[in-house]
């Protein structure tokens, strides 16, 4: 291992690390060597696998979707607004990643169920939300919202009001130097954001659980298809979840590797 | 050339000045604290003001009395702020393009390119077009800075401190290179400096800020001969203060 610190770690101190480096690499390899080919073949092409995969691709999408539009705007403010208001909002933004999934679920429910009075009124115009796959995208949007609005106002953190000073004083209006200007600049951070809170609603399944329900096809996503074939059984369980595993990754690697590889970007058109 | 009666308050800083310059280049000393960024802001319409009128060749851009306060976009100032703020997403050709995509939308991208390409050349930089703000040396970002605050035909050309970061090679060389533009472009420039050779070069009338108020301005040779205060004196590079009347 090389490195470029004069301060190395005696080997004691560095034993900490490698105990936590195989905590976390030994039941993932395992996990992702365990099953043959034939298995992996025969799971993954099973039609639970494939309804699993499927609505928990377009609901995760939707849904990160949703927590950029609406969390971009909210983080603009948190980035450019230091007061006890500020300081507030982020608490409350933040709630969700403190707060338990399954508490998340009861509260969702509790708001939105039929005996609560938000949900006796969405009644009136034939909206039941409880048990629904828009329940999927709800609790995937409340608990991934606040990894994308962290990142995204740490982002905007970053871009100094002088550029868009500048960008004014060149004929931008407000609106055209946070679009032009901002944006672009703060995108390398956005798209950390988005990252992560895909990747955080990928992995909901508390909230889901109890807010949305599992049935397949409807709100079965694949950690729900996870826990349920694990009660049926568990060598097919162990591939969708190395399945799980290797979208994980493969996210991750992109995470990682994008900023490398970023675009030199010219002007509008 | 240009008058600005301007009360704005940032911070705990009361900027409140009274200025009616008729000389090309103004240069705006004073220490740290003292109003000079605000001063420049407030006349590029970066500040909201509490009161103020501000008329550059006779056109009103800020007049709190009568309700006329023209957004920065439309003030047509040339802004290059201490840390150049060069957009470092887009390339040097694209930055010293932006004004123009704003204010002439209806010309075509390669049109655009082609005119900001033709400003670099001008600061002889035409080959730094395709680079990123972040391959630049000081000396070139303020270059191309200078060059995206021209392209978009200013009326009154606004430099905070635009020598502060350079070595002093860098500092002499770009000096030239913007008193050259200046005195080609005729272009009212206000500049914010704590180098006396900036006023000399430029031949410049000085304005010398404390606590938010004009405490002297002249030519260097007036501020040489009396001096109001030890800052003015350091400027000028005076030994003793001048006792005050």
């Amino acid at each position: 291992m090389s490195t470029r610190s004069r301060v190395r770690l005696a080997w004691p101190l560095q034993l900490p690390s490698v105990v936590l480096l195989a905590l976390l690499l030994v039941p993932l390899g395992v996990l992702l060597l365990s099953s043959s080919t034939t298995l992996w073949t025969r799971s993954l092409s099973s039609a639970e696998f494939a309804a699993a995969l499927r609505l928990s691709l377009w609901t995760t999408t939707l849904s990160t979707a949703l927590a950029a539009a609406l969390g971009t705007p909210l983080a603009w403010w948190l980035s450019r607004t230091h007061s006890t208001k500020a300081f507030v909002v982020e608490l409350v933004v933040e709630l969700p990643i403190i707060v338990p999934p399954a508490v998340v679920g009861v509260a969702l429910l509790t708001t939105f169920g039929p005996q609560a009075m938000l949900g006796q009124w969405l009644t009136r115009f034939d909206v039941v939300l409880p048990f629904s796959t828009t329940a999927v995208v709800l609790a995937q949007v409340t608990v991934a919202t606040p990894f994308f609005v962290q990142a995204a106002a740490n982002a905007f953190r970053q871009v100094p009001d002088d550029v868009l000073d500048v960008a004014m004083t060149l004929g931008a209006s407000p609106s055209e130097a946070l679009w032009r200007v901002a944006l672009p600049t703060a995108l390398p951070g956005l798209v950390v954001g988005v990252s992560l809170a895909w990747a955080r609603a990928l992995g909901e399944f508390g909230a889901t659980l109890l807010f949305a329900g599992n049935q397949p096809g409807r709100t079965q996503t694949l950690p729900l298809a996870i826990f349920s074939t694990l009660e049926q059984d568990v060598d097919r369980a162990v591939v969708f979840a190395a399945a799980l595993a290797l979208v994980g990754i493969a996210l991750l690697l992109a995470l990682r590797l994008l900023p490398r590889f970023w675009p030199r970007r010219r002007g509008p058109p | 050339m240009w008058a600005a009666q301007v009360r704005v308050r940032q911070g705990s800083l009361l900027l409140d000045v009274d200025l009616d310059i008729h000389h090309a280049t103004t240069v705006v000393i004073g220490p740290n604290g003292s109003g000079k960024t605000t001063l420049v802001k407030a006349l590029a319409g970066l500040l909201p003001a509490d009161d103020a009128r501000i008329v550059v060749d006779g056109d009103v851009w800020c007049d709190t009395s009568s309700g006329v306060d023209r957004p920065p976009s439309h003030r047509q100032v040339g802004y290059v702020p201490q840390g150049l703020a060069l957009f470092s997403h887009l390339d040097v050709v694209d930055n010293v393009a932006f004004g123009l995509s704003t204010r002439q939308r209806r010309l075509a991208a390669d049109e655009r390119r082609q005119q900001a390409q033709q400003m670099l050349a001008s600061l002889d930089i035409a080959d730094l077009g395709a680079l990123r703000p972040s391959a630049l040396s000081g000396g070139q970002a303020q270059k191309v800075a200078l060059a995206r605050a021209l392209l978009a035909s200013p009326r009154l050309l606004l430099l905070d401190e635009p020598l502060a970061a350079l070595d002093a090679i860098a500092r002499r060389r770009t000096r030239a290179v913007v008193n050259d533009v200046l005195q080609h472009r005729h272009l009212p420039c206000v500049w914010v400096s704590h180098d006396v050779q900036d006023a000399l070069t430029l031949d410049a009338h000085v304005v010398a800020l404390q606590d938010g108020r004009v405490v002297q301005q002249g030519s260097v040779q007036e501020l040489k001969d009396a001096p109001a205060d030890d800052f003015v004196a350091a400027f000028v590079d005076v030994d003793r203060v001048a006792t005050a009347p």
